[in-house]
């Protein structure tokens, strides 16, 4: 699926675009603990978190994620939307919780994905 | 006998606490890899690892010298740092635990699971810690840990 597709759905705004026409997404993971994602999601995996800072776009280049979906309307500084655009992540953000968000994704049929191994 | 010459080598400097440029090491450790082309499910476990090694020199240290050797069919890596050191291993390494303040844990640091990530990633590993001088964490990847 393509990330146009769900800003939509997800009535999110998009912070930081401009790779986003070219990524698609193949599943999803969601998490806050830094340690947890970077170990257990998988590349090409859309990160529903509430994590905003500089090191979440690190951890989703590491891991190979195209597009970051941060809710609870959390705040996003500079210095991550700076990041996002020099690694060419997309983030999203919308006011909806991780829950409401997964629960959006799943019903457009992005599996929950893992890591193997 | 094979050669065994290293093919890239990397040397970077890791400011401790500095949350802005962390994890940029192990980014470009990333990109070297991907262009040295080793598979992508190997390149995963060695950036897991350096990554949390990355992590550990910015969250609990001072400061630290994180250098790589990339050969044919190998990665070494090590990560030398200044900083507190680390007083029980054997606690350090138990999952979940983690001397992390609360204002790193809201960040989603300090989950305590570094150390075993890169107990499981390596096929390697190795620490040198002494207290009130720092710690050095040497790990080895291998493309075919078999051999
Ligand atoms: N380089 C280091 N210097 C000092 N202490 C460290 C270092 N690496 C790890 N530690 C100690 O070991 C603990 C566990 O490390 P780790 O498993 O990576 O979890 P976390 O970093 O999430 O706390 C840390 O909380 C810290 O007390
Ligand atoms: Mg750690």
């Amino acid at each position: 699926m393509k990330v146009t597709q769900i800003v939509e759905p997800l009535k999110a705004e998009i912070v930081v675009g401009e790779k986003i026409a070219e990524q698609d997404i193949a599943g999803g993971y969601c998490g806050d603990l830094l340690s947890d994602c970077i170990a257990n999601a998988k590349e090409g995996s859309i990160w529903v978190t509430i994590q905003s800072h500089p090191n979440v776009v690190a951890v989703a280049v590491l891991v190979g994620m195209p597009c970051i979906v941060i809710c609870n309307y959390q705040e996003v500084n500079e210095e991550t939307t700076k990041r996002a655009q020099k690694e060419g992540i997309t983030i999203l953000r919308t006011s909806l919780t991780s829950y409401q968000a997964v629960s959006v994704l799943s019903s457009l049929g992005i599996p929950g994905t893992k890591r193997h191994g | 006998m094979e050669e065994d010459k290293v093919l890239v080598e990397i040397e970077r400097e890791i400011v401790g606490g500095d949350f802005q440029s962390a994890g940029d090491v192990s980014g470009e450790l990333k990109k070297v890899l991907q262009q040295v082309g080793f598979p992508p499910s190997f390149n995963r476990r060695v950036v897991i690892a350096a990554y949390e090694a990355e992590m550990n020199v910015v969250i609990h240290a001072y400061r630290g010298i994180f250098a790589t050797e990339i050969y044919e069919d190998r990665v070494h890596i090590e990560v030398d740092d200044q900083g507190p050191g680390i007083p029980d291993l054997e606690l350090a390494f138990q999952e979940g635990y983690s001397t992390a303040p609360p204002h790193i844990r809201e960040m989603g640091f300090g989950a305590g699971y570094g150390l075993s990530n890169m107990k499981k990633c390596s096929d390697h590993l190795e620490i040198d810690t002494r207290i009130g001088e720092g710690t050095k964490v040497v790990m080895d990847f291998f493309l075919n840990p078999e051999k």
